[in-house]
C-alpha cells in the first residue's frame, strides 16, 4: 500500500485538524447563541415582492417585535400569487398582498378571514430618459397603446413581471382596458416576461432600456440605491390605484389548522392600529425623502392623504372602495371571524363626517369576479 | 472595494448568516454520516441480492438537482403535507434535514469506493490470523478513514455551497434561514451589490480551501 511519508502525514493532519476546530468552534458558537436566546413564538406571513422591496416589512417587523418582543415575525416575499398559494396550503399563516381580484377568491374559498386594507399607493409607468414611445404625462392606457405600437416598430421593449403577482395583476388590467390581452402580447418580441420580482424586472428594463409598470415604493428605492436609471413617466389615474390588504388564514379551513390564528390577528390589529398606521405613513422620510405608503386609517377617520398625492380625499376614497372593496365592505361580515372591533371603528370615530359607513352608500357598489 | 470593507470590518449581518451556513451544513453533513457511512459499509464489505444496483442508485443519485430534492421535501414538509405535523417548513431544522438527504449518496459512494479498494488480501490476512467479521471490518474501515474522511468533507463542501435546498425549503428569512448562497441570491435581486460579493466571496474561499484539502487527501 502507498503512504505519505511522516512528515507529509502530519501536515495533512494538522490542516485538517485546523477546519475541524474551527469549523467546529464557528458552530458551537451559533449554536449557543441560539440557546440564550428565549424561543419566540413565530409568525409567518407570506407577501408580495414589491412591499418586501422596498423595505417597510424589515421596518414593521422591527417596530412590532419592539411592542410584542415574544415574537418572531417572518416575511415570505413571494409576490401575490405565490404568496396566496402559500397560504393555502396552510405554510404561512397570513397574506399581505395587493390584487383584490385574487383576495376575493381567496375570501369566497374558504381559505382567509378578516381582510383589512392597510394601505395604498399608485403604480407607475416607467421608462428610459428618452422615451422613445413618448409616453410621458399620457393616462396609463394611452400610454400602454403607445408603448405596444412603438414595440411594434423595434423602437421599444416593456418589461413583464408575469409572475402572478399583484402588480402583473394591475398589468394585465391595464392591458385588458387599453384593448389588448397580456398573455397574448407576452409571445411579441418586445414583450420580456421576466417571472421575478419587482427590484430584478426594473432592472432588467433599466439594462434594456425599456418600459415596465412598478409600484412607487420599490421604484424610489432602487432610484435612490442608484440600482436604476429610469424615469416616472405615467403616475396620474385611477386605474393605477394601488391598495394592500392583510387577510388572516381561516382556522377553520383544514389545511390552516396549524396556522397562528391568533398571531395573525395580533399582527392585523398593529398594521390596522393608529400605532401601526402611524408606522406605515412615516415609512420612506429616512430612507427617500418622501412617504411610500398612504396610511388608510388615517384618510377614512381624519380624512388625511398621508402620501399627498394631489387627489382630493372623497375622490380617493371612494376610487379606493370601488377599486377594492366587495360588496360594498372591505371584508363582508360572512368572511369575519372572531374579529372583535377590527371594523367597528367607523361608528366611533370622534372626527369628521366622512366614514366608510355612509361613502357605501354614494360610491358604486360593485362586485367582483 | 465596499464589499471587502464589509468582511474586514466585522459586519454582524455578515458573519451572522457565515455561522449559520457553517452551522447548517456542519450539522446536515453529520446527520447523514448517521446513516450513510453504515451504509457504505455494507455496500463495500458484504454481498446481497441487488447490490450492483444499490450502488449503481447512490452513485447517480449524486447529481441530483438541488430544487428538485427541494421542491420534493416542501411538499412532504409542508404543513398540509405528509411530515405537516412537525412544522418544519422554513426552519434551519428543514434546511438540515434536507442537505443531509443531499450528501446521502456522496458520501455513500465515496466511502464504499474507498473501503472497496483496500487490498482484498488484506481481508484474508486478517481472517488467517484468527480474526472474527467484525474485527477484519474494524481494520478495513480504518484503513479506509482518510477516503472516508474525504467523503465527508466533499460532502460537506456541496451541502455548503447549494442554494435549491436552502432556498426552498428555509425561505431565505433574515436572522432563521438566511444562508451564503440564498443571501447572495436575495442582496443581487435586491441590488445590494456590495453585500453580494463580500458573501460570495466569504463562500468560495471557504469552498476552495476545502478542495484544496480534498486534493491533497487524495493524493494519498
Amino acid at each position: 500500500m502507498m503512504s505519505l511519508s511522516r512528515s507529509a502525514l502530519s501536515r495533512l493532519q494538522a490542516s485538517i485538524l485546523i477546519i475541524v476546530i474551527v469549523v467546529g468552534a464557528a458552530v458551537a458558537i451559533y449554536g449557543y447563541s441560539i440557546s440564550m436566546k428565549p424561543p419566540r413564538a413565530r409568525l409567518i406571513v407570506s407577501t408580495t415582492t414589491s412591499l418586501y422591496e422596498s423595505g417597510l416589512l424589515d421596518y414593521l417587523k422591527t417596530q412590532y417585535e419592539s411592542r410584542y418582543p415574544n415574537y418572531n415575525v417572518s416575511f415570505i416575499s413571494q409576490g401575490t400569487g405565490l404568496a396566496i398559494q402559500t397560504a393555502m396550503r396552510g405554510d404561512a399563516d397570513m397574506i399581505l398582498v395587493h390584487a383584490p381580484s385574487s383576495e376575493l377568491p381567496f375570501l369566497t374559498g374558504g381559505y382567509g378571514v378578516n381582510r383589512k386594507i392597510i394601505a395604498y399607493n399608485f403604480f407607475i409607468i416607467v421608462g428610459p430618459k428618452s422615451d422613445p414611445a413618448g409616453i410621458a404625462g399620457k393616462n396609463a392606457t394611452a400610454a400602454l397603446k403607445a408603448i405596444k405600437a412603438a414595440g411594434e416598430q423595434g423602437k421599444a421593449v416593456w418589461a413583464s413581471r408575469a409572475d402572478g403577482s399583484g402588480t402583473y395583476t394591475k398589468e394585465a388590467a391595464l392591458w385588458k382596458a387599453a384593448g389588448f390581452s397580456a398573455t397574448a402580447l407576452a409571445k411579441e418580441s418586445w414583450y420580456l416576461s421576466t417571472g421575478s420580482g419587482m427590484t430584478a424586472t426594473l432592472r432588467v428594463a433599466d439594462q434594456k432600456l425599456g418600459y415596465t409598470l412598478s409600484d412607487t415604493a420599490t421604484y424610489l428605492v432602487n432610484l435612490k440605491n442608484q440600482n436604476i436609471n429610469l424615469a416616472n413617466l405615467v403616475n396620474k389615474g385611477r386605474d393605477l390605484l394601488n391598495v394592500y390588504s392583510a387577510i388572516a388564514d381561516n382556522p377553520n379551513n383544514p389545511n390552516m389548522t396549524k396556522s397562528n390564528f391568533q398571531g395573525s390577528m395580533q399582527f392585523i390589529r398593529f398594521l390596522a392600529s393608529a400605532d401601526g398606521q402611524g408606522v406605515i405613513a412615516k415609512f420612506g422620510m429616512d430612507t427617500v425623502g418622501q412617504t411610500l405608503f398612504g396610511s388608510y386609517l388615517q384618510l377614512i377617520q381624519s380624512q388625511t392623504d398621508t402620501l399627498n398625492t394631489g387627489v382630493p380625499v372623497p375622490q380617493l376614497v371612494s376610487w379606493i372602495q370601488s377599486y377594492a372593496f366587495f360588496s360594498g365592505s372591505e371584508c363582508p361580515s360572512q368572511f369575519q371571524y372572531q374579529a372583535g372591533d377590527l371594523y367597528g371603528t367607523a361608528t366611533t370615530t370622534t372626527q369628521g363626517s366622512i366614514t366608510a359607513l355612509p361613502l357605501v352608500q354614494t360610491a358604486q357598489l360593485k362586485r367582483y369576479n | 472595494m465596499r464589499a471587502i470593507q464589509l468582511i474586514i470590518s466585522g459586519n454582524p449581518e455578515v458573519y451572522g448568516i457565515t455561522a449559520l451556513s457553517l452551522y447548517v451544513s456542519v450539522l446536515g453533513t453529520s446527520l447523514s454520516c448517521v446513516w450513510s457511512i453504515p451504509i457504505a459499509i455494507g455496500l463495500a464489505l458484504r454481498s446481497f441480492p441487488g447490490k450492483r444496483i444499490s450502488k449503481g442508485f447512490f452513485n447517480a443519485m449524486i447529481g441530483v438537482p438541488t430544487v428538485t430534492l427541494g421542491l420534493f421535501l416542501y411538499l412532504v414538509l409542508s404543513r398540509s403535507g405528509p411530515a405537516g405535523y412537525f412544522q418544519l417548513l422554513y426552519t434551519p431544522t428543514a434546511i438540515i434535514i434536507g442537505q443531509s438527504i443531499l450528501v446521502t449518496p456522496i458520501i455513500v459512494s465515496f466511502s464504499t469506493s474507498a473501503l472497496e479498494s483496500i487490498d482484498p488480501d488484506l481481508r484474508s490476512l486478517a481472517r488467517t490470523l484468527g480474526a472474527s467479521n467484525n474485527q477484519m471490518y474494524q481494520v478495513v474501515i480504518r484503513e479506509a478513514s482518510w477516503g472516508i474522511v474525504l467523503a465527508i468533507i466533499a460532502s460537506f463542501n456541496r451541502a455548503f455551497a447549494e442554494l435549491g435546498v436552502a432556498l426552498m425549503l428555509g425561505g431565505n428569512i433574515a436572522n432563521v434561514t438566511r444562508v451564503l448562497t440564498t443571501a447572495i441570491a436575495l442582496s443581487t435581486d435586491m441590488g445590494d451589490l456590495p453585500l453580494s460579493i463580500a458573501l460570495a466571496i466569504i463562500l468560495l474561499v471557504i469552498v476552495v480551501t476545502l478542495s484544496v484539502v480534498i486534493n491533497l487527501l487524495r493524493k494519498q
